[in-house]
């Protein structure tokens, strides 16, 4: 009971807290900019920590935070072993080689008219739809293997990075491409110098998003099958044994 | 006109590029079968084969299709084996899912815009949260709830809700955020309370933003609702389909559950398109 009022208690005053830095003078400073979040997620641990305690819920349902750490502590060797299988060998390579491609192609795209009218509405739609879907497939063609993986990671970036790279592309504007052309640019040069700084802003958000869909793509490609080790391997496994 | 005809063009080549690869991909097992059987296969009959196996690596379109159309017109919406059994197990999370998710996310993003302690502590952490894979854990969730006697639909929307939960937040903040400071001082001028210039400015403006991000919130959900389906021993729903398709080599039916997933995805985007359409236009925005 003294812990669940203690929850409650902890919550208030931090919630206090940060609505007078959030209201201060202070607020627009960047030291305050930072605290205000850290706080707020210092709150959630804490208060999760003495719920799942005062209200002795059981180890199944939701464990601790302080136990978390602490397993995570034990198991660390374990735990790089999966990091290193699932994202540096599957992640990371589809990654990079999802995202290159995409852009190529991109490229390509921004190239050829006829192309472009042709491929983006069909990407835009595959950028739409389930592509972890492809995962039990992608694994049953290249094995249990990091391979499986970084190819179910390829085919999930390369949409959204493929849209995003032919957006950037036609950023430029029509006044801005005129003046290459009063300067005699070739092709290439309005490229380098133009067009592919201006798609840069766009090239950047598609990375971003794709990072995200990597770590997803890896983790559940491992749901259908994976080597021993691996973090989708793991949580899938743990999550079998109930521990 | 031009574009219809270059959409087609592409359709057209990846349908070849399909039965193309489903040729090269089956192949092996085609001359393998022919091997051991002892007999020379002509190259006719080797194209065929490729294109009409019982477990290939690539089915060639024709059979999904063909397996699509047994699978839907020609059984019960009752059986097991009909795909639109599985498929409105997994519609119907989906859809309870987004409610949940959108609804919560737009108050969410109604406290955040009001509340400058809200906005400070939570806007980071909603934004930072996007970054992490949440999907993965999503089979821990079903197994948990599923451990404590919460069956059925229930996990798979709340793992939908989580998925939508956060886009239609951004968008939203975003979309109520959106009003000029011009606008605003009139409503000010006006004397217009909050709740007043919450209702007559900021939620209409924020319209073409809560479109595009519940566009990004449906398809999201169905992929929550799809994996939700895997850990629970793949039973019913689309993506037990692809599960259980995988254990026993069903290249057909994953292929067709694929498929089916992805025109789920295309209906539900296009719906709310329309409707973006309508309301858009009603408003006078478009």
């Amino acid at each position: 009971m003294t812990l669940i009022l203690g929850a409650l208690i902890f919550w208030v005053s931090a919630w206090i807290l940060n609505a007078r830095l959030a209201d201060s003078a202070l607020a627009e400073t960047r030291f305050v900019k930072l605290l205000v979040p850290l706080i707020f997620g210092l709150t959630i641990i804490g208060v999760w920590e003495l719920l799942v305690r005062g209200l002795s819920v059981p180890l199944v349902i939701l464990p601790p935070p302080s136990l978390v750490i602490e397993t995570a502590s034990q198991n660390l060797e374990i735990l790089w072993k999966d990091l290193v299988q699932t994202f540096i060998k599957g992640a990371f390579r589809g990654y990079v080689i999802g995202c290159m491609s995409a852009i190529f192609v991109g490229i390509l795209l921004e190239r050829f008219e006829f192309l472009r009218l042709g491929l983006m509405p069909v990407a835009s739609f595959m950028a739409a739809l389930p592509i972890v879907g492809t995962a039990p497939i992608l694994v049953m063609w290249f094995g249990f293997g990091w391979q499986s993986k970084a190819a179910v990671v390829v085919v999930m970036v390369f949409f959204p990075m493929l849209i995003n790279t032919v957006a950037g592309l036609r950023e430029s504007s029509q006044i801005q491409n005129d003046l290459m052309t009063t300067y005699a640019a070739s092709n290439w040069q309005a490229f380098i110098k133009l067009r592919l700084p201006a798609a840069m802003p766009f090239i950047f958000n598609g990375l971003k998003i794709s990072t995200t869909l990597a770590l997803i793509g890896a983790i559940v490609a491992e749901f259908f099958g994976s080597p021993t080790v691996g973090m989708g391997f793991r949580i899938s496994t743990s999550v079998g044994r109930l521990a | 006109m031009r574009s219809l005809a270059s959409i087609c063009v592409v359709i057209f080549a990846l349908i070849v590029v399909w039965y193309l690869s489903a040729f090269v991909l089956n192949t092996p097992w085609a001359m393998d079968k022919a091997k051991r059987a002892g007999i020379e296969i002509s190259s006719k009959e080797l194209i065929l084969d490729t294109w009409s196996q019982e477990k290939p690596k690539l089915p060639a379109p024709h059979q999904v299709g063909l397996e699509i159309w047994k699978t839907t017109v020609e059984k019960k919406i009752t059986s097991k084996r009909s795909l639109i059994f599985h498929s409105w197990i997994t519609l119907s999370s989906t859809l309870v899912g987004f409610l949940i998710g959108t609804s919560l996310g737009i108050l969410l993003a109604i406290g955040i815009v009001h509340n400058n302690a809200m906005n400070m502590s939570i806007m980071p952490w909603a934004i930072a949260s996007q970054t992490i894979p949440i999907l993965a854990i999503a089979p821990m969730i079903i197994v948990v709830l599923n451990s404590i006697g919460v069956q059925g639909l229930l996990p798979k929307a709340i793992i939908s809700s989580y998925l939508c939960f956060f886009p239609v937040v951004v968008g939203m903040v975003k979309g109520l955020r959106s009003p000029d400071k011009i606008d605003k001082d009139l409503m000010h001028t006006y004397n217009a309370t909050n709740f007043q210039k919450f209702w007559k400015l900021r939620l209409p403006t924020s319209m073409p933003f809560l479109f595009a991000s519940l566009k990004v919130g449906i398809s999201a959900s169905l992929v929550g609702a799809i994996v939700g389906e895997l850990p629970t021993g793949a039973v019913r729903g689309l993506g037990a389909r692809l599960l259980a398709g995988s254990y026993y080599g069903q290249t057909i039916q994953i292929w067709s559950a694929l498929i089916m997933a992805a025109m789920l995805a295309a209906v539900l985007v296009g719906i709310l398109a329309l409707l973006q359409r309508f309301t858009l236009n009603r408003m006078g925005m478009t």
